[in-house]
């Protein structure tokens, strides 16, 4: 089986299981013009004929494979159609199904395509799969050729996993490779088709992770699709359409995947809201959750049901965060009053503005000054929402006046506008009353020379 | 003797003033029920004048420049005083110069004025009212906004499809292969300095045309006048007919005030080259049939290109419009029935294509 592996193998880098100098030799011919290495002529036409030997090997696996001839009718779980396997970026790259299992695809007799002494290998076992990908994905100078950039410590990486430790431990219900990545359709990850693209990762999970049945011994919860589906990162990623946006992976890991901890779920969510953990960094409810070993921003935030923040979560309802674990009427809670009243204050000021300069807009007043202004008003108030993690007052107070001073500038430029707009309006009726009267007094004229 | 008669002495001694309106005094303009067709000129004319005066006054802060433009209409609508009311006039009365014109183009056709011997009137007319959209075109480009630097690349492109002279024609408006900065000065020329002395002279031979030929009767009118003369109906040019245009003047005055003070003209967002065009982007109005036209022929028409076989149709119906008087009877009894079926088809398509497009996405 794994002879047969390494025949596929061998095809795409026949060198690499040869004798020492046939390594060296690859190497030396991978190797550009401009290195002026000397050949002799032995050796010269010694890489013609291996060349020739390659290129013909090559040419005829391309266009020989009996395992689709027959696996294309046959039905699942055994089926695997050419159109199927022509979208996989193995196929694509030349790999055949000899490369995993093994067998002579060159040969029309099943029985001898698929012979333990053509190195056939069947079914791969469950257990394997991480092995078998990896001996080819954690090989560096192997997996150059293809993608360079491509990390190849993805075995390595699921071997820390909670995926990995327990299908070592024996356990083969958890997810190996091709249970992400998908079998004999595996495409890259950018395309959007993928079971990996970013996103798909979360259904990819939830495959799994939402089935209760299926997880029901491992005694962890399964709603956290559910949970994501309703957060605004999932609003983010598959609504907004923004790749960057997190999923599954981005705070859990891929290949290592495992819950971040609670002392380390600040670190994960710093990733992306770098300011905000700075402020926590240096915050006195850093030291009070480190001293209670609480997880930092989940406290507040949640995890996998992140909903989007906003400013009522300082309030006082159910839905609140700081009540938790203040007293009310404590200066922790006096403070939160003051730094949701300064939020809201800003708020209602940038809407106040947007609404006057909006009829100013419609009434044709040229505002577009102010317009983008309102940027720079939603900015502070943007930051001050951010500065919140801080939980200081006079950090906040100090982005809330910035705030309020542009949003204030642009009101009265709306207001200005309004009345420059009624100015005009009380012009132009003047004038039509004029033109209406020269109007009348030219028909009476006329009607008098004409009479 | 009145300071008014004093002023009139004074300059019939120098001018002979007298002699110079006295044709005026003794124009006579038919007077039957079809009669305020006759104003739209005069209306076309006034909105002309308007176009010149308030022209000159944007000249005095407009920068032309691909960095300047949009910015100093900006401050023109912002921080001159009364620069929104000159600039809205501008815009709107440029717009309705165009309507009235093409309405006095259609009046004429229907009123069959263009007529032997008025000919060379109605092929000034055309021509003016292709300077007049070619005001509109180079117009629309000066205060540099996203929608105008589209709708010039789109519509020099258009240009481009004509068969030889189209794309050196196309790189000679945009001052290059694209549209920049390059084609904002280039258009800056043509509508302050090219198109008004072009304009301003065939406005003079077409009104000398119309001051030596008078005012046309419809043909129907004109035969009944001939066979009883006691029928005929007419008013002084001056001072009753000149009275009324007056009051269509002030009609239209107070309507471009109105519009203007209750729509400023929008000044939109600054242009940026780089940036891909928005979608469902159209020109003005006045080209949207030429524009839908042209969208709705097929790629291939045959063997020929649909854009060039559209740009080549509306160049021949542009001349055989030119060119309509000719084929016209001389005798008023019998006109060509088809000149008037080939006008209402016309108008019928411009109209209809003009709202098609307008409300096509």
């Amino acid at each position: 089986m794994s002879g047969q592996r390494h025949r596929g193998r061998a095809r795409l880098r026949p060198c690499r299981k040869g004798p020492q100098d046939d390594g060296a030799l690859a190497s030396e011919v991978s190797r550009p013009h401009s290195m002026h290495v000397r050949f002799s002529i032995h050796e010269m036409v010694l890489r013609s004929c291996l060349a020739v030997l390659l290129l013909c090997t090559l040419g005829y696996s391309q266009t020989k494979n009996s395992c689709l001839d027959c696996h294309s009718a046959l039905p699942d779980p055994l089926g695997v159609s050419q159109e199927t396997f022509s979208h996989d970026i193995h196929a694509q790259q030349g790999l055949t199904c000899a490369s995993c299992h093994g067998g002579d695809p060159t040969n029309d007799d099943a029985d001898k395509a698929m012979s333990r002494k053509a190195g056939w290998k069947g079914k791969i076992d469950r257990a394997q799969i991480p092995q078998l990908c990896g001996s080819c994905h954690s090989d560096a100078a192997f997996m150059r050729q293809y993608n360079p950039s491509l990390r190849t410590d993805q075995l390595s990486q699921y071997k820390t996993s909670v995926h990995g430790k327990r299908l070592a431990a024996g356990d083969s219900k958890v997810a190996v490779c091709t249970d992400c990545h998908s079998v004999h359709d595996l495409r890259a990850p950018s395309d959007p088709a993928s079971t990996v693209n970013p996103v798909n990762v979360a259904n990819t999970c939830a495959h799994c992770h939402a089935d209760a049945g299926y997880m029901s011994a491992y005694k962890i919860p399964t709603n956290q699709f559910s949970e994501y589906s309703k957060s605004v990162h999932h609003d983010a990623l598959a609504v907004r359409g923004d790749l960057s946006a997190p999923t599954c992976t981005t705070c859990h890991g891929n290949h290592g995947a495992a819950p971040p901890g609670v002392d380390k779920v600040q670190n994960v969510c710093s990733n992306c809201h770098t300011f905000q953990a700075q402020m926590y960094e240096k915050s006195s409810h850093k030291k009070a959750f480190d001293a209670a070993s609480l997880p930092g921003c989940v406290v507040c935030h949640g995890n996998h049901g992140i909903s989007h923040p906003t400013d009522a979560k300082l309030g006082v309802g159910p839905d609140t965060v700081c009540m938790r674990c203040h007293t009310p009427g404590d200066a922790c809670d006096q403070a939160r009053a003051g730094l949701l009243s300064s939020l809201s204050q800003l708020d209602k000021a940038i809407k106040n503005a947007d609404q006057v300069l909006a009829v100013a807009e419609s009434s044709g007043m040229e505002v577009s000054e102010a317009r983008l202004g309102q940027d720079q008003a939603r900015d502070s108030l943007t930051k001050a929402r951010v500065t919140i993690h801080s939980f200081r007052t006079d950090l906040v107070n100090q982005d809330i006046q910035a705030g309020l001073k542009v949003a204030d500038k642009n009101l009265q430029a709306g207001q200005q506008a309004m009345v420059e707009r009624n100015h005009r309006r009380l012009g132009l009726a003047v004038s039509l009353i004029a033109i209406g009267l020269v109007l009348i007094g030219l028909r009476l004229y006329i009607k008098q020379i004409e009479s | 003797m009145s300071p008014l008669r004093n002023a009139q002495k004074w300059l019939d001694e120098r001018l002979e003033w007298d002699d110079l309106i006295a044709p005026l005094r003794k124009k006579t303009v038919p007077k039957h029920h079809l009669s305020y067709w006759y104003f739209l000129g005069g209306i076309t004319l006034f909105l002309f004048v308007i176009q010149v005066l308030t022209g000159i006054l944007l000249l005095l802060y407009y920068r032309p420049g691909a960095n300047e433009a949009f910015e100093s209409v900006q401050y023109i609508m912002t921080q001159v005083q009364f620069g929104w009311l000159i600039r809205s006039i501008h815009s709107w009365s440029a717009n309705l110069m165009i309507f009235t014109a093409f309405a006095h183009m259609f009046s004429v056709l229907f009123l069959k004025a263009y007529r032997k011997p008025r000919e060379l009137t109605w092929v000034s007319g055309v021509i003016l009212l292709f300077l007049v959209m070619g005001f509109g075109f180079s117009g629309y480009l000066l205060p540099w906004n996203t929608l105008a630097f589209f709708a010039t690349k789109v519509g020099t492109e258009i240009t481009g499809q004509v068969p030889v002279i189209g794309k050196p024609m196309m790189i000679f408006l945009r001052g290059g292969e694209e549209v920049t900065g390059a084609t904002l000065t280039r258009f800056f020329g043509f509508h302050v300095a090219v198109l008004p002395g072009l304009a301003t002279l065939l406005i003079l031979i077409h009104l000398l045309l119309v001051q030596r030929q008078g005012i046309s009767v419809p043909p129907k009118l004109e035969v009944e006048w001939s066979r009883n003369p006691a029928a005929k109906r007419e008013m002084k040019f001056f001072p009753n007919f000149a009275l009324r245009e007056l009051m269509a003047w002030y009609v239209a005055l107070g309507v471009l005030g109105a519009l203007a003070a209750i729509f400023p003209w929008n000044l939109g967002v600054k242009a940026d080259p780089f940036v891909p065009a928005p979608a469902g982007i159209k020109p003005e109005w006045y080209f949207l049939f030429m524009f839908q036209t042209l969208k709705l022929i097929p790629p291939k028409v045959w063997f020929i290109d649909g854009e060039v076989l559209g740009v080549l149709a509306f160049g021949w119906i542009g001349l055989v419009w030119l060119l309509l008087p000719f084929f016209e009877s001389d005798d008023p009894a019998h006109p060509k029935p088809w000149i008037t079926g080939f006008a209402v088809i016309a108008l019928a398509y411009v109209a209809g294509m003009s709202v098609y497009g307008h409300l096509a996405k």
